[in-house]
């Protein structure tokens, strides 16, 4: 079972009590009718679906039900960080790549 | 065909569901925290898990704004109407299990992936047990309560009774 970091229970808890939320830093757009048909699909549907590093949202559904965001390895399934959610991309230059 | 089952003192854990207590959810913004507890008479703890005790009630902090309060049967805290928060009652929404003995964590550990021995006593949770959310308090060393929502107890009864009886033949 993965163990995964929820940044505000501060504690490593197994995947159990977590539910993914789908990928994170997609923001809605401020105006939707401005958009085209074409863009506005894009927003809702096409997502980028990487091989390696994905930045993903998660809430910890069964704990403090707060929605957060991951960064894992699609590959490994390794968690290289978890922050809070409307926090900016880490810069994963800073971390070690050392297995939590 | 007689089956000889052994008695379930033997499985050096007891399960008995608590009478019920008021219970109140508590959501408020964390800058308000402070006022709230004043009005409250307990104090709400910042941490997730923590537990503050006061005035005959119980906080259980469950989340960054979200706590749950415990009270005497038939007593009801109210805040002042200009703090903006939510208090609701919730007393005959859930069914409280008490769970005490030396093998009581192995008893959890077959519905909780957690890692118990991690949870300090004094301390509680919202977890999953067997997939279901529930509400583990470690009320001491080797006595737990979980409280689960009252359509999901005859399951989660029925999961612990079956991990008494397996306890007591020594499986």
């Amino acid at each position: 079972m993965l163990l995964i970091h929820c940044p505000y229970c501060d504690e490593t808890l197994p995947e159990a009590e977590f539910a993914y939320a789908g990928e994170a830093h997609i923001a809605r757009p401020a105006d939707p009718m401005a958009l085209s048909d074409e863009e506005w699909r894009d927003f809702l549907f096409i997502r980028s679906n990487p091989r390696g590093t994905h930045y993903e949202r998660w809430r910890h559904v069964h704990g403090c039900g707060r929605f957060f965001n991951a960064v894992r390895d699609t590959v490994s399934d390794r968690f290289v960080t978890t922050y809070r959610a409307g926090e900016p991309r880490p810069d994963l230059s800073a971390s070690t790549g050392a297995a939590r | 065909m007689t089956v000889h089952l052994p008695p379930l003192a033997e499985a050096g854990v007891t399960l008995t569901e608590l009478p019920p207590a008021a219970r109140f959810s508590l959501r408020l913004r964390p800058a308000n925290r402070k006022a709230a507890a004043k009005g409250l008479g307990v104090a709400l703890p910042e941490r997730v898990g923590g537990i503050a005790e006061g005035k005959g009630r119980r906080a259980l902090c469950l989340g960054p704004d979200e706590w749950q309060i415990d009270a005497a049967p038939g007593d009801t805290p109210d805040l002042p109407a200009d703090l903006p928060h939510a208090l609701v009652e919730i007393t005959d929404r859930e069914i409280t299990f008490r769970i005490e003995g030396p093998r009581a964590m192995e008893l959890l550990s077959i519905g909780i992936a957690r890692d118990l021995r991690r949870l300090v006593p004094g301390t509680g949770c919202r977890t999953a047990f067997d997939g279901i959310s529930a509400v583990l308090v470690r009320e001491g060393e080797v006595a737990f309560t979980l409280a689960v929502w009252r359509s999901f107890a005859p399951h989660v009864r029925g999961v612990l009774e079956v991990g008494l009886r397996e306890l007591a033949s020594g499986l």
